[in-house]
């Protein structure tokens, strides 16, 4: 059972939301231990100097990509087709959601087992698939952890990462119905005999796919437990959830493109297991599933080709820009009440969502650049960040949805009378206009700013204005009561952490107008 | 035959923190420079594009191509405001003033690197403004400076050249939570960030925590004077500002 983003926290701003991590303990000292221990990998990782190479490469690869993506869509289509997998297109998460349902039902399936997947997050598929009876399982042993506390990921690579060894045992223990030590050799042994039921009593194994290459049709799966191996090899049924981006033209540039994941990802040249499915099983072959789907998952992706954003396409879901933030790293990835978190999440969510998530997220960072100086592929997250905020002033999404692929309905809805309703309908509503939810960003608020920085911008583009409106600051500065300045918006948030600074008795300007008289 | 070069004192601080663009001044005329100081300057516009107004920022972008045109060298002691005339000037301003933004943005330097890297003055300027070595410093990696400008060493060459005793940090390039407006917008999380660099700069026992940003100085003594915590942060020119004699 997987809990949606808006549940946990839907009443808490950002900022509140970000307080309650920052007060919570066990989460800070996990934090503090997995960012520090990852982000020293990445940073290793990009000074070497073949990971350089491979970090140019594989930017290239993916802009590739982009260049034609409806294209190599296409290709890569005909590909699967022809080694005998069943290819879907799935404009959103309805529709996403409603084509699984459908071959779970057609296949009878009641257990389904899943191998670590964001895209099945992102459109909440265990929910919908709960709802019509089918028990699923997580199987990756981070995922099965918050499967059982009902969370969500923390981390799009360890999303278990705010969870404690005795957090853990407490989770098995109630899920064995007999007390398990906290100790993490016992707690993997038990995950281990669970789960290994499960693969074999499976109907349907449902992945995501790290990278799909157009020239073979394979399915890349990256895991370190071997659990996406046994979802996708032991059930009948193979379901692949493939976010449209994930296309690489050719099985060759495997070769740049994994290492550069799992290296910037976790420090590893490759990870323990490499899962590479190319079609269904054949005659002759003793494993593998009987049959084989695809589903290609727009949700906005397209939307983003030829705008700046198109950047964020080229991301291969390391986490590298995670660890290196330094906002992540102190509010943790829940905080951000989305799929995805850290600088990725909050260009990604407001994105995919075309505006109706995480609108208040771009505000999240610092814009230190960190993210950008550490993504494998080169994606300028931070500049991202500040168009962002520019172009999720006005209501709805920031940049046009794309015409949708034939006979699918527009902005991540299944064509209309094309399948039963989603088992959960989609989060509604604008996140920093939502109720109960103090905000800065509603209209009023939007529109004051606007004139407020636009007034500000010409005053100070005249050397009389600017120097007139400083003279007024100081004297208000100085004469108002100290409780009125600490209300001043701006100078409010500062002051709850910081002293205000006041301005100075002289101003460089005036001390030095004073030196040409008498020195500094 | 001195380098003419015009100040770009930036509003933070020309307004907060005057003592740092004095020193600024009073460095560059040790290391050779005749300063100018074009009264019409006001702003980078860096507050108004991160909080998501880029047209108000190209007002102030396209008013600091006019003021700094006609100079051959601008310097400022901020590698933020120097870094948004270099990265952003370009991609908020449209055909001929994105042309007349690149080509002063290609004449503006932060104060260290221009001082370091253009000049070669830090020997010079190590006679004019001896440090005592018994002054331990730790220098914080402001992150514009650092990231779009690849600021690294500028600085502490410089601090180092003057005899200073340089400790460093255990994570120098981590971000301080100033962010601008980010500072304002969520003081919950830019203050424990703060705290993160303060405590980091306490464990090296330096005398002081410098750096080229008035923006992150102000918001680290902000804290300090909160929580007396960390050494006291000081703007790089300032500190040998002080040794000048």
């Amino acid at each position: 059972m997987s809990v949606r983003p808006a549940e946990a926290a839907a009443r808490l701003s950002l900022a509140d939301r970000a307080r309650r991590a920052i007060g919570d303990t066990d989460l800070q000292t996990a934090l503090a231990k997995v960012t520090a221990a990852l982000g020293a990998e990445g940073t290793a990782a990009r000074t070497d100097p073949d990971m350089i190479e491979k970090r140019r490469r594989g930017a290239a690869i993916r802009r590739e990509v982009l260049a034609d993506l409806d294209g190599w869509l296409d290709r890569l289509q005909a590909r699967l087709e022809s080694i005998g997998v069943t290819v879907h297109r799935a404009a959103g998460p309805d529709e996403a959601r409603r084509i699984v349902l459908d071959i779970a039902r057609a296949e009878g399936v009641r257990l389904a087992v899943k191998s670590k997947s964001m895209a099945t997050e992102e459109v909440h598929l265990n929910a919908a698939l709960e709802a019509d009876g089918v028990e699923v399982v997580e199987t990756d042993l981070g995922e099965y952890i918050i499967q059982l506390a009902r969370e969500m990921p923390s981390h799009i690579i360890a999303p278990a990462v705010h969870k404690t060894v005795p957090q853990v045992a407490r989770l098995f223990t109630e899920a064995a119905g007999r007390e398990l030590p906290s100790e993490r050799g016992a707690l993997c042994a038990f995950a281990r005999e669970r789960l290994r039921s499960k693969f074999l009593a499976a109907d349907m194994g449902i992945s995501g796919a790290n990278f799909v290459t157009v020239d073979t049709g394979t399915i890349v799966l990256v895991t370190n437990e071997g659990n996406g191996r046994m979802c996708t090899s032991l059930p009948r049924v193979h379901v692949a959830v493939m976010p449209v981006e994930k296309v690489l033209p050719r099985f060759e540039d495997l070769g740049v493109l994994l290492p550069l994941l799992t290296r910037t990802a976790t420090g590893q040249r490759l990870s323990t297991y490499v899962s590479m499915i190319t079609g269904p099983r054949r005659p002759g072959e003793i494993d593998g599933p009987e049959r084989l789907h695809v589903v290609f998952l727009d949700h906005n992706r397209r939307s983003l080709l030829g705008t700046p954003y198109e950047e964020m396409l080229c991301c291969v879901r390391c986490g590298a820009c995670l660890n290196v933030c330094p906002v992540y790293r102190r509010i943790g990835g829940h905080a951000y009440d989305a799929v995805y978190s850290g600088p990725m999440g909050a260009v990604l969510t407001p994105l995919l969502s075309g505006g109706t998530e995480g609108r208040d997220l771009p505000d999240a960072s610092s814009l230190c650049g960190a993210c950008s100086e550490a993504c494998p592929v080169g994606i300028p997250l931070a500049d991202l960040l500040v168009r962002l905020r520019a172009d999720l002033r006005t209501p709805g999404p920031a940049v046009p949805p794309a015409p949708p692929w034939p006979g699918h309905g527009p902005d991540g809805g299944a064509a209309p009378g094309s399948g039963p309703a989603p088992a959960s309908g989609e989060p509604v509503g604008v996140a920093g206009d939502a109720p109960g939810r103090p905000s800065d960003s509603g209209p009023a608020a939007r529109a004051a700013r606007r004139l407020g920085f636009s007034a500000w911008a010409r005053l100070w583009a005249s050397p009389a204005g600017y120097r007139l409106s400083n003279a007024a600051v100081r004297r208000l500065g100085r004469l108002a009561p100290p409780a009125v300045v600490r209300r001043t918006p701006l100078v409010k948030g500062w002051g709850e952490g910081r002293d205000i600074p006041l301005p100075a008795t002289r101003s460089f300007r005036q001390r030095l107008a004073d030196r040409q008289k008498d020195g500094w | 035959m001195a380098t003419e070069v015009a100040l770009f004192v930036t509003c933070l601080v020309d307004q907060l923190a005057p003592e740092a663009g004095v020193a600024a001044v009073r460095l560059l005329e040790a290391a050779g420079c005749r300063v100018a100081f074009p009264e019409a300057q006001s702003c980078c516009g860096q507050p108004a594009l991160n909080t998501g107004e880029p047209e108000a920022a190209a007002v102030l972008a396209r008013h600091f191509v006019e003021v700094f045109e006609p100079y051959d060298a601008v310097v400022t002691p901020s590698g933020s405001c120097a870094a948004m005339v270099h990265h952003w000037y370009s991609r908020i301003l449209d055909g001929e003033w994105a042309e007349r933004a690149e080509a002063v943005a290609a004449r503006t330097y932060e104060l260290t690197s221009f001082l370091v890297d253009r000049l070669d003055a830090a020997d010079r300027l190590a006679e004019a403004a001896p440090l005592d070595p018994a002054v331990t410093v730790t220098v914080h990696d402001a992150c514009h400076g650092l990231r779009v400008l690849g600021l690294k060493s500028s600085a502490r060459r410089l601090l180092e050249a003057a005899g200073a005793t340089l400790v460093e940090m255990a994570e120098p390039e981590q971000c301080c939570g100033f962010g601008g407006t980010f500072a304002a917008k969520h003081g919950e999380i830019s203050a424990p960030m703060a705290d993160d660099k303060l405590a980091q700069a306490a464990a090296t026992g330096a005398d002081y925590l410098t750096a080229c940003d008035s923006g992150c100085l102000l918001h680290l003594a902000g804290r300090r004077r909160r929580t007396g915590q960390g050494p006291e942060p000081v703007h790089v020119a300032e500190l040998l500002g002080r040794a000048l004699r």
